[in-house]
């Protein structure tokens, strides 16, 4: 019998991650049979069910696709991969709002405490790193994910790499969270902060970043642009840093291999100076360069105008690149670490002045010509208005990284308000603006549902944003000063709880801030939803218009 | 003691010691990179890029 033309067969990866999904249904359901704490139990059960299902779906997408996999090119245009970007794209809009929730539930427990409802599973403890995860991790990871795998297909005019990797890597991402979230309300975690996830996890996000690298690199390689755009080069940047500072931070060896607890091989000083060498880089380089990338792609493109100094852009990038993975013992000041090493982290951060503002004009005068775009484009505004916060907490920062400003900010307040300017103002808002330019695009829409809704979630986060940094100011410098206030005698003039109750009505501002913020983001969840569903389809053009020679 | 000079520690040492000229002076080439006039027009039509995909 003659074997019929253009047989379909599995390919390398259907059949190897089908194979590597079994085992590893297998080896959780062990892992769950034999945990020896509950919370280990109940994530190796999570992980044999998702296994289950992947090797369930790889087999039944198999099944169902034709023989040849989706070309690489229709009609001469590149044939962009859009699917695993929309699933990232929805997961961040979703991770958002979690993430802006539980922050304003955890800043009203700070207000009334009462709101920890005695439950170990509520408890600030538990739900601050589930806060700081979600809107970090979830939310803004989901942002890059996407946006990365979107910028650099259109960039270089080629379909991403890869044909089932790309859903590896955003689905094996929101499992990793949806672990790790999870884990905190149990109360699994390795006390590191931004680095809780216990060593299980750790593996995991290890395979799945790995492959996210490998996916956006062969991207890269296959590229028909012959210069590799440089929001690519921040994406890559996030991409290669985060790999080395999770693996840096993270080697830990587990009590049991069917439990969640495990130790951190570094110890003492050393176990900090790594912790904050990855702590303050995860801020460096997953909400500075990945964000920064955003910044180069998509203010040009919704401004209409190439970047004010692609020059500067370069220089940019490398200052960033020298100084950023120095700055970390400036979170150690007046600590064991040795003085010279407080005093180097403290050099390079006040020096991160130099790249944070040259990138801040970079993008700020892309619009020049086009300052008009600000008055009728609110998704305009919100990208330059958070181009504006990440020049001022830039500033701020490396302000606070000096030792006599540390020495009265420091474990006060105020440093959460520094981090809120940069994660709402910046970070927030950039992604805010990605989304509402990438939404209609995705789906192939003409424009976003309603502009007026953007301009109301702009103004209403910006006084939330407003509030909650101003109140964190006050409260922080207040804090601050009482806790360094003597009487003549020389005692101290505060209690601690004195400061603690000073505290009380700016958290109360603080919260109302963030549930603005929260408002915000709903109105923009609901303005995407509706783009999608009731937006006008964008008319393809079967012929692409040619310039005028 | 006196360790003994290989390639491999000299190598070390050298790259130990004279990190930071080392690092100064690849990120000042990055710099004269960026700027030299002759690569102006390649970098003028790197920024274009965004704006001509399809």
């Amino acid at each position: 019998m003659s074997q019929p033309l253009n047989s379909k067969s599995m390919t390398i990866g259907e059949s190897g991650l089908a194979v590597f999904f079994a085992a590893a249904a297998f080896l959780c359901l062990i892992g769950a049979a034999k945990a020896v704490d509950v919370a280990f139990g109940f994530h190796a059960a999570l992980g044999a069910a998702a296994s289950l299902a992947s090797v369930f779906v790889i087999l039944n997408r198999y099944f169902d696709r034709p023989s040849l996999l989706p070309p690489q090119e229709i009609n001469g245009r590149p044939n962009y991969n859009m699917g695993p970007i929309k699933f990232a794209t929805v997961m961040s809009v979703f991770w958002g709002i979690a993430g802006f929730t539980v922050g304003l539930l955890i800043a009203s427990q700070l207000a009334w405490p009462a709101l920890n409802f005695d439950l170990p599973w509520t408890s600030f403890g538990r739900l601050r790193p589930l806060h700081t995860s979600a809107v970090i991790f979830a939310f803004g990871g989901n942002v890059l994910i996407a946006t990365s795998f979107y910028v650099v297909q259109k960039t270089s005019r080629v379909r991403l790499a890869g044909d089932l990797a790309p859903w590896f890597v955003v689905l094996g991402y929101n499992f990793f969270i949806l672990i790790a979230g999870t884990g905190y309300l149990l109360g699994v975690t390795q006390s590191k902060e931004y680095a809780e996830p216990e060593w299980y996890a750790d593996l995991w996000l290890t395979i799945v970043w790995v492959t996210y690298l490998l996916v956006f690199l062969m991207t890269l390689v296959k590229r028909k642009e012959p210069h590799i755009f440089v929001a690519n080069w921040f994406y890559l940047a996030f991409i290669v840093t985060i790999a080395v500072l999770h693996l840096g931070n993270n080697p830990a060896v587990p009590v049991s291999v069917f439990g969640s607890k495990s130790y951190i091989v570094w110890g003492g000083v050393q176990d900090a100076m790594f912790q904050w060498w990855y702590g303050h880089n995860a801020v460096g380089f997953f909400l500075t360069a990945g964000f920064l990338a955003i910044m180069y792609y998509f203010i040009p493109k919704r401004a209409e105008r190439p970047i004010y100094s692609y020059r500067l852009s370069i220089i940019h990038f490398w200052a960033l690149i020298f100084l950023y993975i120095w700055a970390g013992p400036h979170h150690l000041h007046y600590t064991a670490l040795p003085d010279w090493a407080q005093t180097l982290g403290m050099t390079f951060s006040i020096m991160l002045w130099m790249p944070s503002w040259g990138g801040m004009i970079n993008g700020l005068m892309t619009l020049s010509g086009a300052w008009d775009k600000l008055r009728t484009d609110p998704v305009l505004r919100m990208l330059v208005v958070s181009v504006a916060f990440y020049g001022m907490s830039t500033f701020e920062g490396p302000m606070m990284s000096i030792k006599v400003v540390n020495s009265l900010s420091h474990y006060t307040d105020w440093t959460i308000g520094h981090v809120h300017s940069g994660a709402l103002g910046w970070v927030g808002f950039v992604s805010f603006g990605a989304l509402y330019c990438m939404v209609p695009w995705l789906w192939d829409r003409k424009g976003l549902y309603s502009l007026k809704l953007v301009n109301w979630h702009f103004w209403i986060a910006t006084i939330g944003i407003v509030l909650y940094i101003s109140a964190m100011w006050v409260s922080g410098i207040l804090q601050g000063l009482m806790w360094r206030a003597y009487t003549s005698l020389g005692f101290l003039e505060y209690s601690f709880i004195e400061s603690v109750e000073a505290m009380h009505p700016f958290y109360m501002i603080r919260a109302a801030g963030g549930a603005l913020f929260l408002i915000g983001s709903l109105i923009m969840a609901y303005n995407l939803w509706m783009t999608v569903r009731v937006g006008e389809a964008e008319v393809q053009s079967p012929v692409a218009l040619q310039p005028a020679e | 003691m006196r360790a003994i000079l290989t390639v491999q520690n000299f190598t070390s040492n050298f790259v130990t010691t004279f990190w930071t000229p080392i690092f100064v002076g690849i990120f000042l080439a990055i710099v004269a990179y960026a700027l030299w006039p002759r690569n102006k027009s390649a970098f003028d039509e790197a920024s274009k890029i965004p704006l001509r995909e399809e």
